[in-house]
């Protein structure tokens, strides 16, 4: 045993890479053995903290000090004067950094005492590439628990009492799904993952993997004691190469201590384990796209039923989860179902990860409770709408989902609840939107992902999508006439009524959410031909208001389109049909004498 | 491939060695490190604690240092808290007091009197 007098937790996960983390890691190493720190002071590479905002983060214990936005060259004081002479560098603290609290760490940041972390429970915590440290905090010790008292019904009727429900979107019940596949006689079952994360602006199950990939194989392997299945597979897009690194390294560990093999700890109980790679196919979410393509097909979705749990994975009975649902698993069979169902709503057990992105202070990855409001995840964790802007509506569910406008801000947000919104939980993709987003245009980005990602198979989907994202581009370039509406309305009930799978049924989301809560704004667009919100370029004029313009000139020079003329004493002039729309003229005016609309 | 047992093992031991990442309450040790307590010799004291309580696979106990506590001519000055926040001074402290500090009071929780604050005072 080696006892250090401080740990220094160094986030690993993708955010904070990309800031640099690992160099900061390098830099640290460095000045540590320089100052001759290195045998007291142990550096850690954790996983995602979810503070990604405010990133690269770096902690220090025992103090708990949380430094924020860290750069390279910070880690020379650091060390110098809080590792070397004890003294917290107060500039790099997280939230208010002129405070005189030192106290500002980890739980006493409003962004973290605000959130309930089961399924992140490990994430920032322990290194995800040291099996010592999960098994340290309890790691493995469900699956001990699974293999040496229960009985696999016992398992089952454990989930099922708990109430979790699949977190990849779809909300089945887990232990229903267990059950049906625990039903089945077949010479070989499957559990496979889902991590093939595709929603634009959703990192949940990246950040799981990240930070805490052996929570994962734990479940997975106390799901194959479950149902009889010996042999495992997970998804993972193979654009998560950290998270891909890493799973790789947490099986190979697992594999060496013999909790994945033939013989599970000695208990006779035997699991396998191996990553099959998508290539980032939207439609490889689905699941029997993402078991066509684990069989080495092209990823196509297939009628159902048989469902996966009767036929799945080369026709046996196959359970598939998402990998936050797996992280919910050991927490579930240690703590009890009856502490697990205690936690969120009447129909919605437990916790949910948020990815929260868009227009937000605190971007970045938090766990609440099912039940909290919107309110509180926006405002309160999120730390609100950058630059005091109003907030419009929140996205969840990506391009499945739909859009929760203010004035439902204070719903609770649980399962059933936003399915009665119009829109859906989703993996947990939450894009903040303010004033200066236009619903149209947002419609129509998700429109866009949709059409790129329909594998083709299915008409509703190939032709009905296309065509419902021709209308909103006319719509949008201000080209819009009646009854464009009503037929976005019609193709919707459409295709939603017959595409064959998930992707293709749930694609017209976006757009019956934003008619639902925003009609004005389409109207204002096909009718008036103008974009409320200012973002469809083509409607967009820039005007110079001649009482205000004092013809300085500024407008003329910084125009990258030379498209602004006019002479002293006379006010300046933009020609519209030569205009890109970039709005420099009216950053720059010192006079605010431009505006567009 | 490991047994159950083993792995239980591997849990307690990586555990202590994780302590300081917990709010678990524990024995602290906090060595006052600031420009006279380092001149003074505080880095060999607290090397010496560390080295002690890794010989002795003590659970429970962290160290970690402070800045100056005002007493710059006592230095080395080390205190310890105990689980409930009770907290002893030690000054003038040296490698050879910090080994025995390690074995009366924190090993057998009888604190060494005569190294403490109050003792040294007149010295």
């Amino acid at each position: 045993m080696q006892l250090y007098r401080a740990h220094v937790l160094v986030c690993a996960g993708t955010g904070c890479t990309s800031s640099n983390s690992l160099k900061i890691m390098d830099e640290m190493e460095a000045l540590l053995a320089s100052n001759g720190l290195d045998s007291e002071v142990k550096i850690v590479k954790t996983g995602c903290f979810g503070l990604c905002a405010e990133g690269p983060i770096v902690v220090v214990y025992p103090e708990g000090a949380m430094y924020t936005r860290v750069e390279v060259s910070d880690v020379k004081e650091i060390v110098e004067e809080h590792l070397l002479k004890g003294r917290i560098v107060k500039r790099l603290l997280a939230g208010e950094k002129e405070s005189e609290d030192i106290s500002k760490s980890l739980e006493g940041v409003d962004f973290f005492n605000r959130q309930m972390r089961i399924a992140l429970r490990n994430c920032g915590r322990i290194n995800p590439e040291d099996i010592n440290e999960y098994i340290a905090f309890d790691g493995y010790k469900a699956l001990e628990n699974v293999l040496t008292e229960m009985t696999p019904e016992a398992v089952i009727d454990e989930m099922k009492k708990s109430g979790l429900r699949g977190r990849g979107g779809g909300g089945f019940p887990t232990g229903m799904k267990w059950d049906f596949a625990a039903k089945q006689t077949a010479d070989q079952k499957y559990v496979c993952c889902n991590a093939d994360e595709g929603d634009p602006g959703a990192f949940m199950d990246r950040s799981v993997l990240e930070g805490d990939p052996h929570s994962v194989i734990e479940a997975m392997s106390i799901a194959g004691f479950a149902i009889g299945a010996t042999q495992g597979y997970i998804y993972v897009r193979a654009e998560y190469p950290i998270a891909v690194k890493r799973l790789q390294l947490a099986i190979d560990q697992a594999i060496e201590y013999g909790i994945l093999g033939d013989n599970v700890l000695g208990t006779g109980h035997k699991f396998n384990l191996e990553i099959r790679l998508g290539a980032g196919a939207f439609v490889c979410g689905e699941e029997t796209a993402l078991m066509t393509s684990i069989e080495g097909h092209r990823g196509e979705p297939r009628p159902r039923p048989p469902f996966p749990a009767v036929k799945g994975l080369w026709g046996k009975p196959t359970i598939l989860n998402n990998v936050e649902t797996y992280a919910n698993v050991p927490v579930i069979i240690l703590k009890g179902a009856e502490w697990f169902s205690g936690i969120g709503t009447e129909k919605s057990k437990g916790t949910k990860v948020f990815a929260l992105g868009g227009k937000i202070n605190n971007t970045g990855l938090v766990e609440v409770p099912m039940g909290t409001t919107l309110r509180e995840v926006v405002y309160d964790i999120g730390g609100g709408i950058p630059k005091g802007k109003k907030f419009k509506a929140a996205q969840t569910g990506g391009p499945s989902g739909g859009c929760i406008p203010a004035s439902h801000l204070d719903t609770p947000i649980d399962y059933d609840s936003l399915i009665a919104l119009g829109s859906m939980m989703g993996s947990g993709g939450l894009i903040v939107m303010d004033e200066d987003n236009c619903m149209v245009d947002i419609a129509k980005f998700f429109l866009e992902f949709t059409v790129d990602e329909s594998c083709g198979k299915c008409p509703p989907c190939r032709i009905g999508t296309k065509r419902m994202l021709e209308i909103l581009e006319r719509i949008t370039e201000g080209k819009g006439a009646a009854g464009d509406i009503e037929m976005l309305e019609l193709l919707a009930k459409n295709i939603k009524a017959s595409a064959l799978c998930g992707l293709g049924q749930t694609a017209p989301n976006p757009i019956l959410s934003t008619l639902r809560y925003f009609r004005d704004e389409y109207e204002a667009h096909v009718f008036d031909k103008k974009c409320p919100a200012g973002v469809c370029k083509s409607m967009m004029k820039y005007t110079v208001d001649e009482t205000k313009c004092k013809s300085c000139g500024i407008c003329a020079k910084v125009c990258p389109m030379s498209c602004i003329k006019g002479e002293k004493k006379v006010p300046y002039v933009i020609d519209n049909s030569k205009c890109a729309k970039c709005g420099v003229c009216m950053e720059k005016c010192p006079f605010k004498a431009i505006s567009k609309g | 491939m490991k047994s159950i047992a083993e792995l239980d093992e591997i849990r307690k031991k990586t555990l202590d060695q994780l302590s300081i990442r917990s709010n678990e309450k524990g024995i602290k040790v906090v060595v006052a490190m600031a420009t006279c307590g380092i001149a003074a010799g505080a880095r060999p004291v607290m090397k010496a604690f560390i080295e002690e309580i890794n010989k002795r696979n003590l659970n429970n106990v962290t160290v970690s240092i402070t800045g100056c506590i005002g007493v710059c001519k006592m230095e080395p000055v080390v205190e310890i808290l105990d689980k409930d926040g009770k907290k002893v001074t030690y000054v003038n402290m040296t490698p050879e007091k910090a080994e025995r500090v390690v074995l009366e009071h924190i090993v057998n929780g009888n604190v060494c009197t005569d190294l403490t604050i109050g003792a040294q005072e007149g010295v």
